[in-house]
């Protein structure tokens, strides 16, 4: 079982999750965050919980909506904030910009904004932990709507036959940007794809951080253990629009109010907090008094990308090849 | 006449030929009730119904090859992939399938698709939506690609697109959906694949382009010109076929060239006509040809300066018409 430490840790990155993304919607109504922006609110629990059941020199991939990602693998939010900002400061050196949260220090393979493409991705760091004869496994994140590209199928294929340490972490949210996994999906979930390749699949309350800890925690030790890949499912629900920037030209009517209210009253943060304080884990004046260290951290990391500078126009060269060749 | 932006040009075009031949239909991601990301399709599932407008999910390999199967049983498919950099899991559907078929067969199946894809960039999309990919389809024997840059020609020419019996890569530059606009007749018209477009008259030197580019070759043309640099800007409008005779006459009046595009420079379609032109006009020639294009990056990066950088503006067009006019 998790101790207080861990519990606490576990409230920390939501917090971090939720402020951080309640900061990046103001920089985006400011202008200061341009182009496409997905928030992760209302989906923190996911990330959270599959994470701290991962060891730090464990290896992860994900997607678009890529921001909780990296704060759950308890990434750095300062060089987060930069990179969204196109600051040369950012983890991309201002590159990649909110869909590419690319952290190498804490095993982020990258978060690619080309939906599928790195699920095959862990699965081959997954085969790199079984070459190198270590017992570092790998997470991919993906979306109910990226479940349906070939990547998925052929990835999930391959790590079951190999029974190759890797998660398959599937964050249903239930709409690929309007569309609804109801009508998109074959199956009634995700998980239950699973035992077309034989391998365990799990459906699990999304909301409920220590509920998705305990699930991807038995998928960690059974891929550690050389048994194979679990796909686990992870029903949650996001709270704004698709994306906040690129694409929010309509605001959608592909789900009701009432339904975003129901999720609403299942916070993934007030669930936590609840079971802390139940639990007698933590008092709520400790609850408080942490997340207005959480919110002062965001608030620094704003300043830090605010004050960083922008890139040289000549660093566009950069990093081409891993042995620079003369461009032009 | 009437004012219309590109994205209102397209959704008309669209419109018309659903209207006109019961074989058209779309399919893409959020194409239906949404309308696509960009509205391509507002409004026309409410007209056509969901099987005319099909929402598929994300699987762009197959959203192309289930339309290549139903053109050859005499649909008339229209997918949209929703971003020109989704459309890699497509392209073993497209040059491998598609661009082959009529070839492979001796003319027996015809393909009559056309794949819109909405690219370039310029709108900050970063790595992951600002790709150029006209390049890769350009080098593929079997398809046409038609790259409009304003109202008019995108509506005549997707309608001819539509109506083509060949796989073609509808390219439309989204930067270029709500920022230009430009007037559109009220009636039916459609303009032939394959003819270049004069969108300015001069004597000095060529400028060839397409998509957004060719608006930032007609601002950098304006900018010169009272220096005495009166620069012919041609619109290629399709890739393929590739109009050579507009090309080529421009060169031989003008004795200099200049091709623009967003696209990454090396392997571009500049070097093809650069090619072109030296094995054609050679004896014409007054001054280098010049190429203002992308840099060979990947794609286009997420910063504001280096996104800068990268494009091909009217300022860096504007420099190179200088230092090739001083020739
Ligand atoms: C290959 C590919 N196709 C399409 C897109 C455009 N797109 C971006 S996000 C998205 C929906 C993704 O839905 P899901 O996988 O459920 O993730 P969510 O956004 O719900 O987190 C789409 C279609 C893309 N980025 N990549
Ligand atoms: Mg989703």
């Amino acid at each position: 079982m998790l101790d207080k430490t861990a519990l606490t840790e576990m409230m920390r990155r939501m917090l971090r999750i939720r402020h951080f993304e309640e900061a990046v919607i103001n920089l985006v109504e400011r202008g200061e965050i341009v182009g496409a922006a997905h928030s992760y609110i209302g989906e923190e629990a996911v990330a959270v919980g599959a994470c701290m059941a991962l060891r730090d020199d464990d290896w992860m991939t994900g997607n678009h909506r890529s921001h909780g990602h990296p704060i759950a693998k308890g990434g750095n939010v300062r060089t987060a904030m930069a990179e969204l900002l196109g600051k040369r400061t950012g983890i991309c050196k201002g590159k990649g910009g909110s869909m590419h949260l690319a952290d190498f220090s804490i095993g982020i393979l990258g978060e690619s904004g080309i939906l599928g493409s790195s699920i095959p991705v862990a699965v081959g760091a997954a085969l790199g932990s079984r070459l190198q004869g270590n017992d570092r496994v790998a997470v991919c994140f993906f979306g109910d709507g990226a479940s349906n590209e070939g990547a998925f199928h052929e990835s999930i294929n391959l790590a079951a036959i190999w029974k190759l340490p890797v998660i398959f972490l599937c964050e249903n949210n239930q709409y690929a940007v309007t569309s609804s996994f109801k009508e998109m999906v074959a199956s009634d979930n995700i998980s239950d794809r699973a035992a077309a390749y034989s391998i365990p699949g799990v459906l699990v309350d999304g909301q409920d951080a220590l509920a998705m800890h305990e699930a991807v925690t038995q998928a960690v030790a059974r891929a550690r253990s050389g048994q194979g890949p679990t796909l686990v499912e992870g029903r949650t629900y996001r709270y704004y629009d698709h994306s906040l920037g690129l694409g929010r030209i309509v605001r959608d009517s592909y789900r009701d109010d009432d339904e975003l209210e129901q999720w609403r009253q299942r916070d993934p943060l007030d669930i936590h907090r609840a079971h802390l304080i139940e639990q007698n884990i933590a008092t709520p004046e400790e609850l408080d008094a942490l997340e207005a260290q959480v919110k002062a951290e965001i608030e620094e990391a704003v300043t830090f990308a605010r004050e960083s500078p922008y890139p040289d126009p000549s660093e566009v060269w950069e990093d081409m090849f891993a042995d620079p060749i003369p461009l032009e | 006449m009437a004012v219309k932006s590109v994205i209102e040009a397209v959704r008309e075009a669209i419109r018309e030929e659903m209207r006109r031949d019961p074989t058209v239909f779309v399919m893409g991601e959020d194409v239906g009730a949404r309308g696509g990301v960009f509205l391509a399709t507002q409004g026309l599932m409410e007209e056509f119904g969901e099987d005319r407008i099909i929402d598929t999910p994300l699987a762009e390999a197959s959203i192309v090859g289930i339309a290549l199967g139903a053109a050859f049983r005499g649909q008339r498919p229209l997918p949209e992939i929703q971003f020109s950099d989704f459309v890699w899991p497509s392209v073993n559907q497209l040059i491998g399938e598609a661009a082959r078929s009529c070839y492979g067969t001796n003319g027996a199946v015809q393909v009559p698709m056309t794949v819109r894809i909405p690219y370039g960039g310029g709108i900050r999309g970063g790595l992951f939506h600002s790709q150029n990919v006209e390049t890769h389809f350009f080098h593929t024997p079997g398809l046409k690609v038609v790259t409009p840059s304003t109202p008019y020609d995108a509506k005549g020419l997707l309608k001819s697109a539509i109506r083509d019996n060949n796989p073609v890569v509808f390219l439309e530059h989204k930067k270029t959906y709500r920022l230009v606009r430009g007037e559109v007749p009220d009636g039916e018209y459609t303009l032939p694949l394959g003819v270049a477009d004069i969108k300015r008259p001069g004597n000095t030197l060529t400028i060839v382009s397409y998509g957004l580019t060719l608006h930032y070759c007609l601002e950098a043309a304006q900018e010169v010109a009272p220096e005495g640099i009166d620069a012919e800007v041609i619109d290629l409008r399709t890739l393929t076929p590739l109009d050579r005779e507009t090309i080529l006459t421009s060169v031989r009046k003008t004795g200099k060239l200049l091709i623009a595009h967003e696209d990454n420079v090396t392997g571009g379609i500049g070097a093809e006509i650069a090619a072109l032109v030296a094995d054609q006009a050679f004896e014409y020639l007054d001054g280098p040809i010049a190429r203002v294009c992308g840099p060979d990056v990947p794609t286009m990066p997420f910063a504001q300066t280096l996104e800068d950088a990268y494009i091909p503006d009217p300022t860096k067009i504007a420099t190179a018409l200088r230092r090739l006019a001083a020739y």
